[in-house]
C-alpha cells in the first residue's frame, strides 16, 4: 500500500509543478481528444502537424513587434494559424480541391513567409523552442489558457455535436438540409486551431498534435459511435497523461515524449486488441468460415 | 533578394581602429567568426589588421542556427575561418561546404583539455534508479585525456570558453592563424595577444577572489541549460542544470523534482535565466521553492553592444557579478 502510493500519488502530492503538469495535460486531453475523434473522421489526422509549422509567420511577427513575449507571440500564432485553417478551409469548400492538398499548400506559404520574418530580423533564437513551453513548466497563466480553450472547445462540440456529426459522415446530406454547413465546417476548423496553438504554448509541438491525435487513433478500434469515441479518447488521454508523468517522474524521461509514448503504447494494444481491431477481426471472420 | 541584402545588413560586420600597432596597409585580413564571443576575442588579437564577420549574433543561440546564403558568401571570401570546435556549432560543417571557401577553417578549442557533460546528480543519489541518457558520461567522469573518440557522441562539452584559461589558449591559437595567414603582421598580433592575456589573467584572479568570498557550502546555483561545465570545473562553483547540454533536448520530471528539492535542502543558493532560452522553467523551479531569480547570465553568446556582456571580459564580470551577488544576497 505504502510502495504503491509512493509510486503513483506521493510524486503529484509533493510537487506542484507535477500537479500543475497533471492538471494541464489532463486539461488539454478533455478538449484536444474529442477534436482528434473528428480530425480523423475527416481524414484530417496529419493536419496538426502541418499546423505547427502554419503558426510560425505569426509567432514571428509578435516577435518582430514585441520581442520575445509569450503573449504577443501566441496571439500572432493564433491569428497565422486560423487564417491558414480558414484559407485552406474555404479553398476545399468552394473549389475542386481537397482539403489534404490546400492545407498543404496553405501551410507551405505560411511556413516560407514565417522563415523569411525570422531571418529578415537577423535572430537566430530558435522562435519554435521559445514559443513552446514544456509541460514541466506550466505557469498559471499557461493553465488559464488551456482551461479557457477546454471550456470553449467541449462547449462549441456540445452545443454543434449533431452539426459536426452530420458534417463529418456526410456533408453534402448536411448541406442539404441545413444551412449550418459550412459554418460548422469553419468552428470545427476553429476548435483545432486554438486547442492546437494553445497546446503548442504552453505544452510543446509533440505534446500537443500527440494529445490530439494519438488517443482519437486508438479509440477507433474500440467503438464505431462517435459519442463512445470521444469518451473512450478523452478516458485514453488521461490514462497516457497520468502514465507518462509517471514515466517521467520515476525514469528520468523527457516527460513530452513519455506522455505520447504512453498514448502510443495505448495505440499499439488497441490496433491488436480492440474490440474491431486487428486479432479479432481475424478470429470473427475465422469462426464465420468453420461454422 | 531583399531577405539577402537585409540578411547582410544585419550581420555584425565589426571594422576595427582602436588596438594594435598601426601603420596603413592595402588589405586588412578577412576573418569569420562563428560567433560573438570568438570574434571578440579575435578583435582583440588582430587589431585594426583584420575585418571580422560574426555568423551567430548577439543573444543568437548557435546550436539550432540556420546558417543563411550572405554566411556562405562571406564565408567563400574569408581568409580566415574561426570556430569553437568540440561540436559546438552544429550548422558549421554543412556551410563550410556549402561555401567551397578556400579559408582555413581554426577549431580554437584545440589543447583545450575536454571536459564530459557532467553526469547531472549523479553523485546526489546514488540509490535511485538513474539509467538516464547521461549514464555513459557518469561512468568515465575522470578519463581525462581520452575523450577524442567520444565527442562523435556529443558527451563532451564544447562550452570551454567559460573557463579563462581556456580563453588563454583560444587567443594564442589565433595568434597562430593569424600569423599563418598573415607573416607581415605577425608581431603585431603575438603584442596584442600578449597583452589582452594579461587582462585575462587579471580577470581570472578577480573570479577566484569572488568566488572565494563565497563560502562553500553555498557555491551551487541553478541555470538553465549546462553551458558552465568548464566554469565549474575551473573555479569549483556547482551548476545544475534541468536543461541538460543542448537548449533542443526536453527535460524530464525526475530531474526538475530533484533540482526543486536541492533548492528546498537549502543546496542550491541562487538560480539564473540565461540569454538564449525560454526562462519559463526556471520561474516554475523558482516559483516552487521560493528562490529569487537572479539576473542574466550569458553563457553561449555576448550581449549587444549596449548590453552588460558586450565583450567577453564583461561577460565573464556580469556572470561572476551576478552569482555573487545572487548568493550573498539569499
Amino acid at each position: 500500500m505504502q510502495a504503491l502510493y509512493a509510486l503513483l500519488v506521493s510524486p503529484f502530492v509533493d510537487y506542484a509543478f507535477m500537479q500543475k503538469a497533471l492538471f494541464g495535460s489532463l486539461l488539454l486531453s478533455a478538449g484536444a481528444c474529442p477534436v482528434g475523434v473528428f480530425l480523423m473522421l475527416r481524414r484530417m489526422s496529419l493536419s496538426g502537424d502541418a499546423m505547427a509549422h502554419a503558426i510560425l509567420p505569426g509567432a514571428a511577427a509578435g516577435f518582430l513587434f514585441y520581442g520575445l513575449e509569450i503573449l504577443p507571440m501566441t496571439v500572432g500564432g493564433l491569428v497565422a494559424g486560423i487564417v491558414v485553417a480558414l484559407g485552406a478551409g474555404a479553398v476545399s469548400r468552394f473549389t475542386v480541391q481537397r482539403e489534404d492538398a490546400s492545407m498543404a499548400a496553405f501551410y507551405l506559404i505560411s511556413l516560407a513567409l514565417g522563415v523569411l520574418l525570422v531571418s529578415v530580423r537577423g535572430s537566430s533564437v530558435d522562435l519554435m523552442h521559445v514559443l513552446f513551453g514544456t509541460v514541466l513548466a506550466l505557469n498559471n497563466e499557461a493553465l488559464g489558457l488551456i482551461g479557457a480553450i477546454a471550456a470553449v472547445t467541449l462547449v462549441s462540440l456540445f452545443v454543434f455535436w449533431r452539426a459536426l456529426v452530420a458534417e463529418c459522415l456526410d456533408p453534402l446530406f448536411l448541406r442539404s438540409v441545413s444551412r449550418l454547413g459550412s459554418p460548422v465546417h469553419f468552428i470545427f476548423l476553429g476548435l483545432v486551431v486554438i486547442n492546437l496553438v494553445g497546446g503548442f504554448q504552453a505544452l510543446g509541438t509533440l505534446l500537443s498534435v500527440g494529445l490530439m491525435i494519438l488517443p482519437a487513433a486508438a479509440a477507433r478500434f474500440w467503438t464505431a459511435r462517435v459519442e463512445t469515441m470521444c469518451v473512450a479518447a478523452v478516458a485514453i488521454g488521461f490514462a497516457s497523461c497520468v502514465a507518462g508523468l509517471l514515466l517521467s517522474y520515476h525514469a528520468a524521461l523527457p516527460s513530452g515524449p513519455a506522455i505520447i509514448l504512453s498514448a502510443g503504447a495505448v495505440y499499439l494494444v488497441s490496433v491488436l486488441a480492440g474490440t474491431r481491431g486487428a486479432l479479432r477481426a481475424r478470429l470473427v471472420t475465422h469462426r464465420h468460415r468453420t461454422a | 533578394m531583399l531577405n539577402t541584402f537585409r540578411r547582410v545588413l544585419a550581420l555584425t560586420v565589426i571594422t576595427l581602429s582602436s588596438l594594435g600597432g598601426s601603420q596603413a596597409f592595402a588589405e586588412p585580413l578577412k576573418v569569420m567568426a562563428s560567433f560573438t564571443v570568438i570574434a571578440d576575442l579575435a578583435k582583440n588579437v588582430g587589431g585594426d589588421r583584420v575585418d571580422i564577420t560574426t555568423i551567430v549574433g548577439p543573444n543568437g543561440d548557435a546550436h539550432v542556427y540556420e546558417p543563411s546564403p550572405a554566411d556562405a558568401v562571406a564565408m567563400s571570401k574569408a581568409d580566415v575561418v574561426l570556430v569553437n570546435g568540440l561540436h559546438f556549432e552544429g550548422f558549421l560543417k554543412r556551410l563550410v561546404d556549402a561555401s567551397a571557401t578556400k579559408a582555413t577553417t581554426v577549431e580554437l578549442s584545440k589543447g583545450v583539455t575536454p571536459i564530459e557533460f557532467k553526469p547531472e546528480f549523479a553523485e546526489a543519489d546514488e540509490g535511485h534508479a538513474d539509467h538516464d541518457h547521461d549514464e555513459a558520461s557518469a561512468e568515465d567522469h575522470d578519463h581525462g585525456k581520452d575523450q577524442a573518440h567520444s565527442q562523435d557522441h556529443g558527451a563532451t562539452d564544447p562550452h570551454a570558453f567559460q573557463s579563462i584559461p581556456n580563453a588563454e589558449i583560444y587567443v594564442r591559437n589565433i595568434a597562430d592563424a593569424f600569423c599563418a595567414a598573415d607573416a607581415e603582421g605577425c608581431d603585431a598580433y603575438r603584442k596584442n595577444a600578449e597583452t589582452y592575456t594579461e587582462k585575462l589573467k587579471a580577470l581570472d584572479d578577480e573570479v577566484r577572489a569572488a568566488i572565494a568570498a563565497i563560502p562553500v557550502e553555498k557555491r551551487v546555483v541553478i541555470t538553465s541549460h549546462d553551458a558552465f561545465g568548464y566554469f565549474e570545473h575551473e573555479y569549483g562553483l556547482t551548476f545544475l542544470a534541468p536543461q541538460g547540454i543542448s537548449t533542443e533536448s526536453d527535460p524530464s520530471a525526475a530531474d526538475v523534482a530533484r533540482l526543486v528539492e536541492q533548492v528546498k535542502n537549502d543546496k542550491a543558493a541562487a538560480i539564473f535565466v540565461e540569454n538564449i532560452t525560454n526562462p519559463r522553467l526556471i520561474e516554475q523551479i523558482a516559483a516552487e521553492t521560493g528562490i529569487k531569480v537572479g539576473g542574466s547570465l550569458y553563457s553561449d553568446a555576448l550581449s549587444g553592444p549596449d548590453g552588460p556582456a558586450a565583450t567577453y571580459i564583461d561577460m565573464m564580470e556580469n556572470n561572476i557579478r551576478q552569482i555573487k551577488g545572487a548568493i550573498l544576497g539569499s
